[in-house]
């Protein structure tokens, strides 16, 4: 769900910086309170990603370079830290230490019922949000001085919705874990853009494809032994993705291959019909026969184009004379200024 | 003596150690259609974003009608350069032209039978009417900076200040846009636009303001558009041909 508003800042990569941002904070809250609360380690979690995520912010502002740099730097200082900090846990005499790993590829057995009530309550919390800012939220995605000139405060929007993603992410983690969760964020997003051309819907599809992809990636980690549950639900997102890539019927690879072959083969036929026209032009009568030889001056001419320019019983064949029906006269005369008119 | 509508006091801006705008002094009067005109890099569309509170100047202040800009917002409306957004954004033309009833909505409420009912209003008046539900990519980029007037239009504001509206479109197009300003005007209206072609201005416009980086000159375009200023402006021995 917020995942279309990253994907449609072009900021798809500080899902992926957030995450690893957010691991330092984990181990850090575990290294203070000592135990294994969820609750405090999150906590933890969101704050080193909130601090991960103004530092980019930070950069790209005061200095000369682009986000993607910033986005790097970020992600691998803060993943680098929070991997030295697991290490320097695992080495110490605490009973409770084992099981923080967990959260680099995350696993959805070390939830509890508490953990899915505060998820719940923050999903809850997101989309009442979403729908009381959803105007401001548009306009700052899509044109950002002009929101600007009309009053509003983009800094308070674009912090606003920063915070929510970062929020997403972290509760995220427990389940798909660091490595993983940007695709969790991305995936359905970048699906759900595939079939539609309206915000609104591809908020509603992004989360219906991340609900989807949630309860069937648990299903089959849970009907299988041995299976993370984590890295199945990304897969599923992978696969909702794969098919919108193929064959969504607007943006799709599959049917704008199918739409492009569809239209030359139109073009060929009118160009075929249009050259008879010319021809049965210099006769007095437009069923004049013609021998098929005459074709061959022309390049688009193919025996198939023929054969279907039969079948619509624009041209009738004998032999190897061909004619032009009244039909096919007349769709021939019209043809140019259809043309035209189709293209405006 | 007619009303001032813009007035800029000392402006100056730099991005970095380099100004890009210096000491700018300016007075618009209410109710002209005005050309900022100068080379590349001479601070003509940060002038705009500066005025219009999107980049924050080292010095100098703003004022619309006697009052900072920024108790005045809602008489000023703005078109930025097309190139600005991402046109692949998923929305309809109609959407865009909306987003200029949000300033007047205010936080949180949303739009109403109201707003899109002169939304409809503006886009007829660029003559998009008939691509109300068209997605905004599958526009042709004349389309594109027509939506964009249309959306500064349903502002309904005083002052328009428009970024190279004529960039990159058809000769139809630029007919039918002037054509608009020309209107607006006549509505006693202040129009700003950033302009390119110096063979139009005596032809669209009746105020210029040459710039680069200073401010050269300012007045009606009869009295100060002329080869002595434009090649003060452009640095060259500027020669352009005034049709009368």
């Amino acid at each position: 769900m917020l995942g279309s508003f990253a994907v449609l800042r072009k900021q798809s990569l500080l899902g992926d910086a957030i995450s690893h941002a957010a691991l330092p904070g984990i181990a850090i809250a575990f290294l203070i309170t000592g135990a294994k609360d969820t609750n405090t380690l999150l906590l933890g979690a969101l704050v080193s990603g909130l601090i991960g995520t103004f530092w980019i912010r930070g950069i790209v502002t005061k200095t000369h370079l682009k986000s993607d740099t910033a986005l790097g730097l970020i992600l691998s200082l803060f993943f680098g830290f929070g991997m030295l900090l697991l290490t320097f846990i695992q080495k110490q005499p605490n009973a409770n230490q084992a099981g923080l790993d967990k959260y680099l590829f995350g696993q959805a057995a070390t939830l509890v019922e508490s953990d899915v009530w505060l998820m719940a309550i923050v999903t809850g919390l997101c989309l009442f949000v979403l729908l009381l800012f959803w105007k401001e939220f548009k306009l700052l995605l899509f044109d950002a001085d002009y929101t600007k000139t009309l009053g509003f405060n983009t800094k308070f929007i674009d912090v606003l919705i920063t915070s929510f993603i970062v929020l997403a992410i972290v509760l995220g983690l427990q389940t798909v874990g660091v490595v993983l969760m940007s695709a969790m964020l991305l995936a359905p997003a970048a699906a759900a853009r595939q079939w539609t051309n309206s915000l609104a819907t591809m908020v509603l599809l992004a989360a219906i494809f991340g609900a989807f992809s949630g309860i069937f990636g648990t299903a089959i980690s849970a009907s299988q032994n041995n299976l993370s549950t984590g890295p199945v639900i990304v897969l599923v997102a992978s696969v909702f993705v794969f098919v919108s890539f193929v064959f969504s019927p607007s943006r799709g690879l599959l049917f704008k291959q199918i739409r492009f072959i569809r239209n030359r083969r139109d073009l060929q036929l009118h160009k075929t019909l249009a050259f008879m026209h010319n021809i049965a032009e210099t006769h007095e009568d437009i069923s004049h026969p013609h021998a098929i030889k005459l074709l061959n001056n022309f390049q688009g001419y193919t025996r198939k184009t023929l054969k279907k320019l039969v079948e619509k019983d624009y041209v009738t064949l004998q032999g190897n004379m061909w004619s032009l029906t009244e039909t096919g006269f007349e769709t021939a005369a019209n043809l140019y200024t259809k043309q035209t008119t189709e293209d405006e | 003596m007619k009303q001032i509508a813009v007035k800029v006091d000392d402006l100056t801006v730099a991005y970095n150690y380099k100004p890009v705008l210096w000491d700018i002094d300016l007075e618009i009067p209410e109710g002209v259609l005005m050309a900022i005109v100068g080379p590349n890099g001479a601070g003509k569309s940060t002038l705009i974003k500066s005025i219009l509170g999107i980049l924050k100047p080292i010095a100098g202040s703003v004022s619309i009608y006697d009052k900072p800009y920024e108790k005045q917002r809602q008489l000023v409306a703005y078109v930025p350069q097309k190139g600005s957004v991402d046109w692949d954004f998923p929305t309809t033309a109609l959407d865009v032209v909306m987003m200029g009833t949000y300033g007047s909505l205010g936080w949180i409420k949303r739009p109403k039978q109201k707003e899109k009912k002169a939304a409809l209003e503006a886009l007829e008046k660029v003559g998009m009417l008939a691509f109300k539900g068209r997605q905004i990519s599958q526009l042709s980029g004349g389309q594109q900076q027509r939506i964009f007037l249309a959306r500064a239009l349903v502002q309904n504001a005083s002052i328009y200040f428009m970024d190279e509206p004529f960039q990159g479109v058809d000769a139809t197009t630029e007919i039918a846009i002037i054509n608009i300003l020309k209107e607006l005007r006549k509505a006693g209206k202040t129009v700003i636009v950033v302009h390119h072609d110096l063979q139009t201005v005596p032809e669209y416009f009746d105020w210029v303001t040459f710039l680069n980086v200073k401010k050269i000159a300012t007045g009606p375009v009869k009295d100060i558009f002329n080869d002595d200023n434009l090649t003060k402006t452009y640095g060259i021995n500027y020669k352009v041909s005034i049709q009368e």
